[in-house]
Order: C-alpha cells, then structure tokens, then sequence
C-alpha cells in the first residue's frame, strides 16, 4: 500500500512539480505588475512541445555540444535520487552530500563545456560569467553542508536535513539556511543575481550558454535547471522545518509557497549590477562560514 | 528564551558584517541604529531571575540613545556635508567582508582560551561581543571617511558593553549611564568635527588631517 502511494507521488514530485514551480513563479510576478501572465502549465507545455521537435546542431559544433544536455540532466536527475523529498531518499549512504556538490558540479561542467564548444563568443563569455560565479557559489554551497553534517553528526543529505527539533531552528542552522537562499537564487539564475527572462542582453548568465540548444536538447536542459531549482528549495524547506516534508502533500503546498515567496523576491527587486554580483555571493559564504563556525563551537 | 537570545546575538554580529560590506552611508547609520535596538532589547530577553527597574532604565536608555538620537545627529551631519557614499576604502568591500569572518573565526576561538567562568565561556556572549569589537575596529581602520570611522567607533563601543554584559549582569547602573553618555557627547562632538573638516578641505576625508602642517 505504502508502495502504491510512494510510486506516483515521487513521480509526481520529479516530473510535474518542477515545471510547476516555475509557472507560480512567472505567475507571481505577472500578478505583481498587473498583468495576467501565461498559464502555470505553461514550461510544461514548451518542454513538451520541444520534445517533439528536431534538434539542429552547427557544423562547427562537435560531441561536447551533443553531450551537454544528456549529461547535465542525468546528473541532475542522480541528484534528485539523492534528495529525501518526503521520507527517505531513493538511494541514501554516507557522503552522498558530497556527491550530491559534485554532481552539480559536473551538471555545470558538461553546459559550460558544450557553450564553449559552439565556438560563439557570446556563448564563451557566458560561459567564463557561470563558472566565475559558480567558483562564489560553490564554496558557500559546501560550506552550508558542512555546517549541517556537524550540526546532524552525518554526512548522509537524510540525515542533515532532518535534525531540526524545537520552535526556533539552532541559529548556525538559520544561517545556513540563509546561505542556501542566496545560493538557491544565484544557481538557478533568479533575479537578484540573473534574470531569466532577458533573453539576448549583454547581462544575463545562465540563459547565454543554451541560445544554441533546439528541440529536445533544450527541453531537457530546461527540464534539469527547473528540477535544480525544485530540489535546492525541497533542501530549503527541510532546513526551516523537517515537518513541512513529511508527507507529499505538505510538500507540494510549501513547494507552491516558495515559488510565491521566490516570485516575490523577484517582484520586489531588480538585477544586481555584475559587478556587484560576487559580493552578494560573498556574503553568502560568509554567512555560511559564521554558520560553521557556530556549529564547531 | 535562550534560542531567542541566541539568535539575537547572532543578528547583532550579522548587523556589524552587512556594515562592514556596505557602501551607502545612510545603510551604514540604519544598520548602526538597529543594532543599538537589539542591544537594547538584550539585557530583556537574555536569562536572568526576574526585572530590575536599573535594567529597564538603562535598556530604554540605550534603545532611544543607540537606536534613534546617534543616529539622528549621524544623519544630520552627512546631509550637512552632502556625502552619500564611502567610495574609495583603503580595503575593499568583499575583502573587508573575508576579514570579518576571519575576525568572526579568532573572537571564538580567543573566547574560549580567555579564562573565565565555565558558565560564561560557553554562552554566546563573549565571542560575539569579541567579534563585533574587532569588526568595529576593523571598519575604522580601513574606511577614510569620517562618518564610516564614526559609525566604526559606535560598532566598538557596543562590542565593550557586550562584553561588560556578559562579565557582570548586575553592572554598576551609573557606570553604564556614564558610559553612554560619554558615547553621546562623542558622536555629538564629531558630528560638528565632520562639519568642520568638510568645510576645510571639501571632503571629509581624514587623511586631509595627516598632512597638516604647523
């Protein structure tokens, strides 16, 4: 019985939810400015659509560029095994929080590589801007896990992101997660770091190293950074309250309530300058620093 | 009520932090004033057995005086002077903001090797009124304006009545009204020195002072 519901739920949470996300997002922020905005099934629809299409590659592009969607959807897709959503993880041992960084890692590694190899200088520049912020991001990153593994006393994610007990979370743990919020934000290209939805500006990160992706290697990079996004906010969740996560539904709901927070975040301010950029992720290892620091002590 | 401390301490130290990262002089006065508040709401919350009307009196005392006379007079003076930015620190501010986690880093460690009472080693106060004494220190240091090093000596002085807090909960009430009026006077002077020096030299930088000659 418990199968019977496990299945489609997990199903549910790691192929619908993601899209989901980034629809209540978008429709907050219409809802903020006034607008009716698209429906919230809306990326749904263009990865379905992107599905059916055909893909065209450059001549000039080689495998790198055939591989980068495959393989950075397939890490992120492991590192969706490694997450406990409710419940415990499909696959769970000790260290797996390491190898939940690294496979992050390589999911940026193989898109950087493949922006790279389409030989087009816009697409190079976006690539050397992801890996610039990537190097601020990813300490503050390891950092916060630190803190949890010492704070929890175990390296496994179920493990770190479940010991939160009492009222009031420990205060490493608040700034842990403090730390995760900016990095949530900056490793999915939300707004205080990149906006999503300037396509073709000089500005923008995330979105200038997939302009030469089509069809289905599109729709699967889009599909791997909506599920990043889904699984750093489950990790979020679990941080302020492991009891929001304990059943599907509770999860889906405060699923749906980050995404509104998020679009209000995005609602309420604009993009940072570039160059202000990596102090903002500064302070991000920072606060997860003094978070480790109190979790030592 | 401990967590509830704890986390207030926590938020006094990240005040001190965003500070040492911020380059707007008005961010830097709020900042300055909310942390003045939350000192003042400390000696409330942290554990003790029962109210004394002193320690109503000297935290309202330093909820008005920290959190909104300093920084009025602050504010007053850089909209006399027409200065909104602190734009060329000696140390930048992403280096400034590693210094401080460093800084963070040694005041826990120095707060658990300094010998004091077992009781209050291990609370939270020691180590984070160290860090916020360095942290002030440090800002009046690196910053060449003279509201920045202001705001710096206000980030000092709460670090030493944090301190004073953890050694003896029951301190000398007339000490600390003394104490904060000496900080009031301090500012208020400084606030007519800054006056003075932007009228001498158009900016309040003060290494103009260094390079006076007889």
């Amino acid at each position: 019985m418990e199968t019977l519901i496990f299945a489609p739920a997990i199903l549910f949470l790691l192929l619908l939810m993601p899209s989901l996300m980034l629809g209540l997002i978008a429709k907050t922020k219409a809802f903020v400015s006034g607008r009716r905005g698209p429906p919230v099934f809306q990326p749904l629809h263009d990865i379905l659509k992107l599905l059916g299409k055909g893909a065209v590659y450059s001549e000039t592009s080689g495998w790198a560029f055939r591989l980068g969607p495959v393989l950075s959807l397939s890490a992120v897709l492991m590192a969706a095994s490694l997450v406990p959503l409710f419940g415990a993880p499909l696959i769970s041992f000790n260290g797996d929080a390491i190898l939940f960084i690294y496979l992050l890692a390589l999911g940026r590694f193989v898109t950087i590589l493949a922006a790279l190899d389409t030989g087009s200088s816009f697409e190079g520049m976006g690539a050397s801007r992801e890996a610039a912020f990537s190097s601020y991001a990813e300490p503050a990153l390891i950092l916060v896990f630190a803190s949890l593994a010492i704070h929890s006393g175990s390296l496994s994610l179920s493990q770190m992101f479940s010991s939160g007990q009492g009222i009031l979370p420990a205060p490493s743990v608040l700034l842990a997660a403090s730390g995760l919020l900016i990095v949530l934000l900056a490793e999915n290209s939300r707004i205080p770091v990149d906006d999503p939805n300037t396509h073709l500006e000089l500005t923008m990160i995330h979105e200038v190293m997939v302009l030469d992706h089509s069809g289905p290697d599109l729709a699967f990079i889009l599909y791997g950074a909506q599920l990043k996004l889904m699984l750093m906010g489950v990790l979020w969740i679990r941080l302020l309250s492991p009891s929001l996560a304990s059943n599907a539904f509770l999860l889906t709901l405060s699923l749906c309530g980050l995404a509104i927070f998020i679009g209000a975040i995005e609602s309420s301010m604009a993009r940072l300058r570039l160059i202000r950029v990596p102090q903002l992720l500064i302070a991000a290892v920072c606060l997860a620093a003094f978070g480790l620091i109190l979790a030592v002590r | 009520m401990q967590e509830l401390s704890q986390i207030l301490l926590v938020l006094i130290a990240l005040f001190s932090f965003y500070a040492l990262g911020n380059s707007s002089l008005i961010g830097c006065i709020r900042i300055i004033a909310l942390q003045g508040m939350c000192l003042g709401l400390l000696p409330l919350i942290i554990d003790r057995q029962g109210f004394g009307m002193q320690i109503i009196l000297i935290a309202s005392g330093m909820f008005i005086l920290k959190g909104f006379l300093i920084p009025r007079i602050l504010s007053y003076a850089i909209r006399e002077v027409k200065i909104r930015r602190e734009m060329e620190p000696l140390i930048g501010y992403n280096a400034s903001l590693l210094i401080g986690v460093f800084l963070i880093g040694i005041s826990f460690i120095l707060a658990s090797r300094l010998p004091l009472p077992e009781n209050i080693r291990t609370s939270l106060l020691v180590p984070v009124s160290l860090s916020v004494l360095m942290m002030g220190m440090l800002m009046m240091i690196v910053r060449v304006k003279a509201v920045t090093q202001v705001i710096g000596y206000l980030m000092f002085e709460n670090g030493i009545y944090l301190f004073g807090l953890a050694i003896s909960y029951q301190a000398p009430w007339l000490i600390e009204m003394g104490v904060l009026l000496d900080v009031f006077v301090a500012v208020f002077v400084m606030g007519i020195v800054i006056n003075h020096i932007a009228r001498a030299f158009d900016s309040i930088n003060t290494e103009n002072l260094t390079n006076l000659g007889d």
